[in-house]
């Protein structure tokens, strides 16, 4: 089953220097184990090829229902040396949510995931 | 000792609401405002104001804050805590002592002045000294830079503050103190935590990270079910009431507006957040893994179980130095063709910069309205590799050739200032010169900017000796 990332968790996303962190949250507890499996730091990182120069890291907080993500080389340089429009990358948050996982039938299932979550 | 104690946010960075200190002592009882006036590179703005004028360096904002507090103060028995003395606190705590004296309460107010935050006088002692000040990301030496260094500031943690209330100031005025002692130091100092007291000092570091940047806990830039978070031109700000145990509440006055949730106040914990179980300040490592939320009630999180470690032996140094210049230009065209049109734009602008011969260290176009957010993911294809790479996708919008409008957003980034000028001066004649359809420049011709950027540093405590001023 194909799901939509932004159907099932939130994010706010932030600046240290060049990095761009991104915290991803599970709208409902039951869903951090599928984020935990599927939201890999290998896919958030092709994910972003293109878009970062430099290299992803995930950290766990299965306390929050939440993943961190680090995207480093997101910023032009961040802060005041950057020209972007998201200079403090505040919507990189939105951009993880663009992802799609593709999690088997079954697991979606017990994870309470329904059709309609689905992408059309 | 008291059981419960409630500090108030009242301001996440210098700019934010001019009410909200104001409307945390005034529409319920608190007995802390804490305020937040510094970002990375503000030090470097009010050291060029010191430079200037003597009697400046502080963030001006504050003293109007404390106005509209003032009777809180004085009659009620709150208490103020801010880094507003940015790179002259003796000074900001002359203008609150004359603003209190014009008032005619000169002698209610007592101020804790914390000084010896400030390095950039002694640079040159501590790089003599083997100090090497590297830059914590890249790892090259200060001296690199030496001679375009503006100001250098420790990042100093609660102990200080701490000293200030306990010799009875009810206004504690620091420089470049962490953001989160401002709200630790007043529970520390409240509930007599030691500075060994690891867990309690890491849950009063917690508190501080949820309630520093104002209502971005309470609701405020909260993605999580945004549409029915109410009345947000009336968002209450957080306050934390704290337990001497270390637990506490993140909630806000009645009848204001935002909401106080679990999935608002995780937004603002995993904000700026690098690796969870090693969140670094001067007087602790919290670790973010053992924080507990729950909805305790309307608008009440409970936050509990949080754990902390012995802190490292080094401060964390906020230098800002001279890094060139930038300019950023834009336009705005109009359907049809919008997104083809601001491409052929910057097509032409950059040919004139070749032409020019202007050197630069980086160019950056970004179509605003098509891609500038998201680049290639947002489905719409600017260059010719995201056309490749978005063919097909399920979710592409294509060349955007429906688009009612897209602005042109050019940036210029170096060293030659009359180089960016130059930049500055090639916008406009794209109006009358350039493609078809370009609207959006009265706002006349770009400013050019000098770039303060940031350099962060690491130094031994043991070089760090602040002092408390009671005034």
């Amino acid at each position: 089953m194909r799901i939509r990332l932004v159907d099932i968790a939130h994010a706010r996303s932030g600046d240290k220097g060049d990095t761009a962190n991104v915290g991803v949250i599970a709208m409902r507890r039951e869903w951090y184990a599928l984020l935990d499996k599927h939201l890999t730091r290998d896919a958030v990182a092709r994910h972003f090829q293109g878009m970062i120069t430099g290299t992803v890291q995930r950290f766990e907080l299965p306390n929050l229902n939440a993943l961190n993500f680090l995207l480093h080389g997101a910023l032009d340089g961040g802060g005041t040396l950057s020209l972007k429009t998201d200079a403090q990358g505040k919507v990189y948050s939105t951009a993880l949510l663009r992802m799609e996982l593709e999690i088997p039938d079954e697991e979606a299932r017990d994870a309470g995931l329904e059709a309609k979550e689905v992408t059309q | 000792m008291k059981q419960k104690v409630r500090v108030a946010g009242g301001q996440g960075f210098w700019g934010d609401s001019l009410d909200a200190p104001r409307d945390q002592v005034e529409r319920g009882q608190v007995d802390y405002l804490m305020l937040d006036y510094l970002a990375e590179v503000t030090m470097s703005i009010l050291q060029k104001q010191k430079e200037r004028d003597p009697s400046m360096g502080y963030a001006r904002d504050f003293i109007g804050a404390m106005d509209s507090v003032l009777d809180a103060v004085t009659q009620r028995g709150v208490r103020v805590v801010a880094n507003a003395g940015g790179v002259n606190p003796p000074a900001c705590a002359a203008a609150v002592q004359s603003l209190a004296a014009s008032r005619g309460v000169g002698d209610k107010v007592r101020i804790a002045v914390v000084t010896g935050d400030d390095l950039l006088e002694r640079i040159d002692e501590l790089l003599s000294a083997g100090h090497t000040l590297a830059n914590m990301d890249t790892g090259e030496p200060l001296s690199t830079i030496r001679d375009r260094v503006l100001s250098a500031n420790a990042y100093i943690g609660s102990e200080p503050i701490v000293e200030g209330l306990a010799r009875g100031a009810n206004v504690v005025i620091t420089g470049r103190s962490t953001d989160t002692a401002l709200t630790m130091a007043p529970l520390r100092h409240e509930f007599g935590w030691g500075a060994t007291d690891w867990d309690k000092l890491a849950a009063g570091i917690v508190a501080g990270h949820i309630i520093e940047c104002g209502a971005q806990c309470s609701g405020g830039n909260c993605l999580f079910d945004w549409r029915n978070i109410p009345d947000l031109e009336n968002v209450g700000y957080p306050i934390a009431e704290a337990f001497p145990d270390g637990s506490f509440v993140i909630t806000k006055h009645d009848n204001t507006g935002g909401i106080v949730s679990v999935p608002s106040v995780t937004e603002q914990l995993v904000y700026e957040m690098g690796d969870p179980t090693e969140y670094i300040t001067p007087d602790v490592i919290a670790d973010f893994t053992t924080i507990k939320l729950e909805q305790e009630g309307p608008n009440r999180v409970r936050v509990h179980g949080i754990g902390g470690r012995q802190a490292t032996d080094k401060l964390k140094v906020s230098i800002a130095y001279r890094a060139g210049y930038k300019a950023v230009g834009t336009l705005v065209y109009s359907w049809p063709d919008a997104l083809e049109k601001a491409q052929a734009a910057d097509r032409i602008l950059r040919q004139r910069l070749e032409r020019l011969g202007l050197q630069f260290e980086q160019i950056l176009t970004e179509y605003v309205g098509a891609s500038a957010t998201h680049g290639p993911l947002s489905g719409i294809a600017t260059t010719t590799v995201e056309r490749r790479e978005i063919a097909g996708s399920p979710t592409a919008m294509g060349n955007g050739g429906d688009l009612p409008e897209v602005q042109l957003r050019v940036g210029v980034r170096g060293p030659d200032r009359g180089a960016v000028e130059r930049f500055t001066r090639e916008i406009a004649p794209l109006v009358l010169n350039g493609p078809p359809s370009a609207t959006g420049f009265a706002g006349g011709r770009p400013k050019v900017e000098e770039i303060v950027a940031y350099w962060p540093a690491l130094i031994d405590k043991r070089v760090v000796t602040t002092t408390v001023d009671i005034v």
